[in-house]
């Protein structure tokens, strides 16, 4: 087997509570204590009520696509046999937008509203990738 | 009664380095030879300035208090305003504004406006070193794992749902780019100069980030500009003919723009226009901010030109380029003269107000309008320049 060849994500204090999550096979997504706002990626402060004080939250996994953009150039060779690939911003259904990855998804299939669901992707004994795939309209 | 602001300062110097492939010299040593120029255009010494606004690009990094390495570098003495500012691309009309307002209020006599950079290695494509998000501190490192790389990215995810929502389609993006092409091929100082481009053209280009082709983002530049700004009495006695600030604001939308779709236009245009006492109606000529094709149709329609989301209808009519109906971006803008951020709308304003445009004047120029957008559409600035003081 060879060495897994994309950037692994640095996991921040800020954000290692999503991708133990995700080695769960659990999508984790921080919620405010405040407001109730879910909100990605994980950060001290919530801009919409300005509390300090939030938790990690499970959520359903499901969502639509919100944006997508179809990456063409090589930025790190790890994506070189990769291109052309589309970068998707998922709104979950509880309101938090995530960039991911669509997978079993051809590129010309991809379009803004399509229902997804999360899979995740072990990519190193440490780290899962939680991605997205097509669902079924609900 | 006129806005005590209004008219109050003009531009009355410009200068333009070589822009491009520029190699052999550093961000600062740009940002000296812009002065230089700025100041023998406008036929001032060096000792006339006693202000010094500096917007550091990209390769001046973690070089701090840009403004004050610069006055060290020059010679510069006993300046009354200095500042080192980044708003983005919003800078440069914003440097201007706060040069007009301190000379307004007497707290300096004549501001030099200076943007300097130096991203392009001999060795390195353009394309590679502009596309670098990770210099401009957008990207996040869990972002990378995704292959989720650069501003550009950043920008295709906000086109994208414009176009979602509004229909606008890759012909409207491609009306921009061919459009200010074809005024770049009658500016003999525009990197594209030579080249011209087609609409088919465009579609053949490769894809850099879908929805965008190579010609739908920006060049990049080595290269310095700057302008010095001045009150109307001294003005009037340079070598150049006044440049006036006669309207002014900025706006910065904060939020995430993939759901505004708007530019900080939105809120910069009323009270910039209102300080000018003139309506969109009387601008001749417009320099509109354009990292992008795709920004350009979102200010198009933020300043009111078009209804919102008909921004990519109104520049397929063929509407903008040289001899359409709206004079825009006439100096080939970011797209196809050079990058210089904010500074490259600005300079062309100014050119145009002069009258100094060369085969590309545009035959009415008593009034132009620059913007300035930096952040994905989150920083926003607005100049109204007109060759008369009121």
């Amino acid at each position: 087997m060879t060495a897994y060849a994309k950037p692994l994500p640095q996991i921040t204090r800020e954000m290692a509570p999503f991708w133990e999550g995700a080695r769960r096979h659990e999508l984790v997504v921080q919620r405010c204590r405040g407001c109730g706002a879910y909100r990605f990626p994980a950060r001290d402060l919530c801009s919409r009520c300005l509390s300090r004080e939030a938790e990690w939250a499970r959520v359903s996994g499901r969502g639509t696509v919100f944006s997508y953009a179809v990456m063409h150039q090589v930025y790190h060779p790890g994506f070189a046999a990769e291109v052309p690939y589309a970068v998707v911003v998922v709104e979950l259904a509880e309101g938090a937008r995530l960039v991911s990855n669509l997978v079993g998804c051809p590129l010309r299939d991809v379009t803004i509203g399509m229902p997804v669901e999360v899979v995740f992707e072990e990519v190193t004994p440490e780290v899962t990738l939680p991605k997205f795939r097509p669902a079924a309209r609900r | 009664m006129a806005h005590p602001l209004s008219g109050a300062a003009a531009i009355v110097g410009l200068g333009i380095t070589p822009q491009g492939r520029v190699y052999g010299n550093t961000p600062l040593g740009f940002a000296v030879d812009a002065v230089q120029l700025a100041l023998a255009d406008a036929g001032l010494q060096r000792g006339d300035l006693d202000g010094l606004l500096l917007n550091p690009g990209l390769a001046w990094a973690d070089m701090g208090m840009g403004s004050f390495q610069l006055q060290q570098a020059m010679g510069l003495r006993d300046l009354r305003l200095s500042a080192t500012m980044n708003l983005g691309g919003a800078t440069a009309c914003a440097m201007i504004q706060h040069a007009a307002q301190a000379i307004a209020a007497g707290l300096a006599t004549t501001v030099a406006c200076v943007f300097s950079d130096a991203p392009l290695k001999p060795e390195q494509p353009a394309g590679e070193r502009s596309s670098s998000g990770s210099a401009y501190g957008f990207v996040r490192g869990w972002e990378a794992a995704y292959g989720y790389f650069g501003v550009n990215a950043m920008y295709a995810l906000v086109a994208r749902r414009h176009m979602h929502r509004y229909g606008t389609t890759q012909d409207h993006l491609g009306a921009v780019a061919v459009a200010q092409r074809r005024w770049a091929n009658l500016n003999p100082a525009a990197q594209m100069h030579a080249q011209p481009l087609t609409l088919e053209d465009y579609h053949r280009s490769r894809w850099i980030v879908e929805p965008f082709h190579l010609f739908d983002c920006c060049l990049v530049s080595n290269g310095g500009l700057a302008v010095i700004v001045t009150g109307p009495e001294r003005a009037r006695d340079l070598r150049q003919p006044p440049v006036y600030i006669r309207g002014m604001a900025q706006g910065h939308l904060g939020g995430d723009p993939s759901e505004t779709l708007s530019s900080g236009a939105v809120l910069s245009r009323e009270p910039a226009f209102r300080m000018a006492g003139l309506t969109l109606r009387d601008v001749d000529v417009v320099e509109l901010y354009d990292c992008y094709s795709f920004t350009v149709i979102v200010t198009l329609e933020d300043y009111g030109f078009c209804a919102k989301g008909e921004g990519g209808p109104f520049a397929a009519e063929n509407a903008t380029g040289p001899g359409g109906r709206l004079a825009l971006n006439t100096g080939g803008g970011q797209l196809s003269s050079f990058y210089m951020w904010g500074m490259t709308p600005v300079s062309e304003g100014v050119i145009q107000v002069r009258g100094a445009g060369g085969r590309r004047q545009v035959a009415k120029h008593d009034v132009a309008l620059v913007s300035g957008n930096g952040g994905v559409l989150s920083t926003h600035s607005t100049l109204v320049l007109a060759r008369e003081p009121s």
